[in-house]
């Protein structure tokens, strides 16, 4: 099962400059609040792309179960 | 066209459909939080929405994802282009941005009411007005 800390090291290192809190009480269920220049300018659909795309295909929905995700531009 | 019916059929609800909602179950009867959420945000505001149930069958959840390039189940489409799911709406609830991207006025009280309590089961206070 993944866990907050390994989900923050990915999200960390897939997205330039990322500064991650990943949260979660059970291990399935994640909110993610994502800090990042790479955000500037794009809409919140695709920084929210730019996170669902650090994980793989069924990975979402499978093992991170629900994954909430707050981004933000510093 | 292409061969594939499923598709072509939800790409004409998304084109047809000034605001769409692909959720879980319905507004009225919604089979997960983050589709319930996200449909009382809409309601919330009070203008006019279709809603799709992806529930009945599964392909059209593959369809969907497959178009929008978005994992999850619930999307809302406005004038043709994705506007979110669960977590992007009730942002934008909160903000007033929902208001605005629906064409509703952008009631003051009702921003105070939701960043009052940002968190809980319903944050948004589940009210069903679509009658």
């Amino acid at each position: 099962m993944p866990t907050p800390d390994e989900l923050k090291q990915r999200i960390e290192t897939t997205i330039p400059g990322a500064v991650a809190v990943v949260e979660s009480p059970d291990n399935v269920h994640f909110s993610a609040t994502v800090r990042s220049d790479a955000f500037a300018g794009k809409s919140r659909i695709q920084q929210h792309k730019m996170v669902y795309e650090v994980f793989g295909e069924g990975e979402l929905g499978g093992a991170v179960h629900a994954l909430q995700i707050k981004t933000e531009v510093p | 066209m292409s061969d594939n019916p499923l598709r072509d059929a939800i790409d004409e609800a998304i084109r047809d459909n000034e605001v769409i909602l692909f959720m879980k179950g319905t507004p009225e009867q919604p089979m997960c939080g983050f589709s319930s959420r996200t449909a009382a945000a809409l309601q919330a505001v009070g203008k006019p929405f279709a809603a799709v149930d992806v529930l009945p069958d599964p392909r059209i959840r593959q369809e969907l994802s497959a178009i929008s390039e978005w994992p999850t189940i619930p999307q809302l489409f406005v004038k043709g282009e994705l506007v979110g799911g669960c977590d992007i709406v009730t942002e934008m609830f909160e903000t007033g941005e929902l208001h605005e991207a629906l064409g509703a006025e952008r009631p003051a009280e009702a921003a105070e009411a939701a960043t009052a309590e940002p968190t809980g089961p319903q944050p948004l206070g589940v009210e069903n007005r679509l009658g």
